[in-house]
C-alpha cells in the first residue's frame, strides 16, 4: 500500500526519469563506445611507437607534427580516459562499501582521469604544433 | 536508520575461493587486473607525452629510463595488458551481441585471449628490436 502511494509519477516518467539514479545505460552504451574507438586506435598508438623507437625527441616532434598522427592520438588518449574512468568507476563500486570512502575514491577517480587526460591533450597540442 | 536495527549473520553465497578456477574465470579476472594496470600505466603515457612537450633533454631521460631493464620490463607488461585487456574487450563486445555463447564458442573465445595477447606482445617486441 505505501508504495502505491508514494507512487505520483506516469509510467512514462518513470521510464524517463530513469529512477532514482537519473541515468540508465548512459556508463554501458559509453564504455562500449570508447571500447569500439579503442581498438583502432591503440593499434595506432602502437604504430605511432614503433614509428618514432630509437628517433629520440625529433622523431615524437616530427611525427605529432602531422595533423593526422596528433588527432589520432588525441582520440586515444580521449576515449582512453573516458574508457578508464568509467572502468575504475565500476571497480569502486564493487569493492568498496562504505560510503564516505567510496565517494571519495570516486572524486579521486574522476580528477585522476581527467588531469592525466588533459596532461597528455595539452602535451600532444604542444608537440604537435611544434613545441 | 539501517544502524538501529541489530546485524543478522546472514549466509554468504560461495564467492572466488569455493570454485575451481576455470578459463572463463581466470579471464574475466585478468581483465579487471590488466585494465586496472592500464589505468595506473597511463602516468607512463602521460609522463612520455609530457616530457616531450617540456624538453629534448626531459623527453631524452625519460626515454632512458623506459629504455633500462626495469623500464623496458615494466613496458613489456603494459604491452601484454594492453593486448589482453583489447582481446578480451572484442570478446565482451561479441557476446554483448549474443553470439558465441555456446559450449564451444565460448571456451575457443576464451582461449583466444591469453594466446592472442601474447602472440601479439611478442610480435610487437620482435618488430622493436627488429626496427632499432
Amino acid at each position: 500500500m505505501a508504495e502505491l502511494h508514494n507512487r505520483i509519477e506516469t509510467p512514462l516518467k518513470r521510464v524517463r526519469g530513469l529512477g532514482s539514479a537519473r541515468s540508465g545505460t548512459e556508463h554501458f552504451w559509453r564504455q562500449r563506445l570508447t571500447a569500439i574507438a579503442q581498438i583502432p586506435l591503440t593499434i595506432a598508438f602502437v604504430v605511432l611507437v614503433l614509428k618514432t623507437l630509437g628517433g629520440g625527441y625529433d622523431a615524437l616532434a616530427a611525427t605529432l607534427a602531422n595533423p593526422l598522427w596528433a588527432v589520432l592520438m588525441l582520440l586515444f588518449v580521449v576515449t582512453g580516459v573516458m574508457h578508464m574512468r568509467i572502468g575504475m568507476q565500476v571497480i569502486i563500486e564493487d569493492y568498496a562499501h562504505e560510503e564516505g570512502p567510496k565517494f571519495a575514491w570516486l572524486i579521486l577517480n574522476n580528477f585522476f582521469a581527467i588531469l592525466v587526460g588533459l596532461a597528455c591533450v595539452v602535451a600532444i597540442l604542444k608537440l604537435s604544433f611544434g613545441a | 536508520m539501517a544502524d538501529s536495527k541489530p546485524r543478522i549473520e546472514r549466509p554468504l553465497s560461495p564467492h572466488l575461493q569455493i570454485f575451481r578456477p576455470l578459463p572463463n574465470m581466470v579471464m574475466s579476472i585478468l581483465h579487471r587486473i590488466t585494465g586496472a594496470a592500464l589505468y595506473v600505466g597511463t602516468l607512463i603515457l602521460a609522463a612520455w607525452l609530457i616530457a616531450g612537450a617540456t624538453s629534448p633533454d626531459a623527453f631524452a631521460t625519460v626515454e632512458w629510463a623506459l629504455g633500462s631493464f626495469l623500464g623496458r620490463l615494466v613496458l613489456f607488461g603494459y604491452t601484454w595488458a594492453l593486448f589482453h585487456h583489447m582481446i578480451g574487450g572484442v570478446r565482451h563486445l561479441i557476446w554483448d551481441t549474443g553470439h558465441g555463447m555456446g559450449a564451444i564458442g565460448r571456451e575457443q573465445l576464451t582461449w583466444l585471449t591469453p594466446i592472442g595477447s601474447v602472440a601479439l606482445t611478442l610480435l610487437v617486441w620482435i618488430a622493436a628490436y627488429v626496427i632499432r
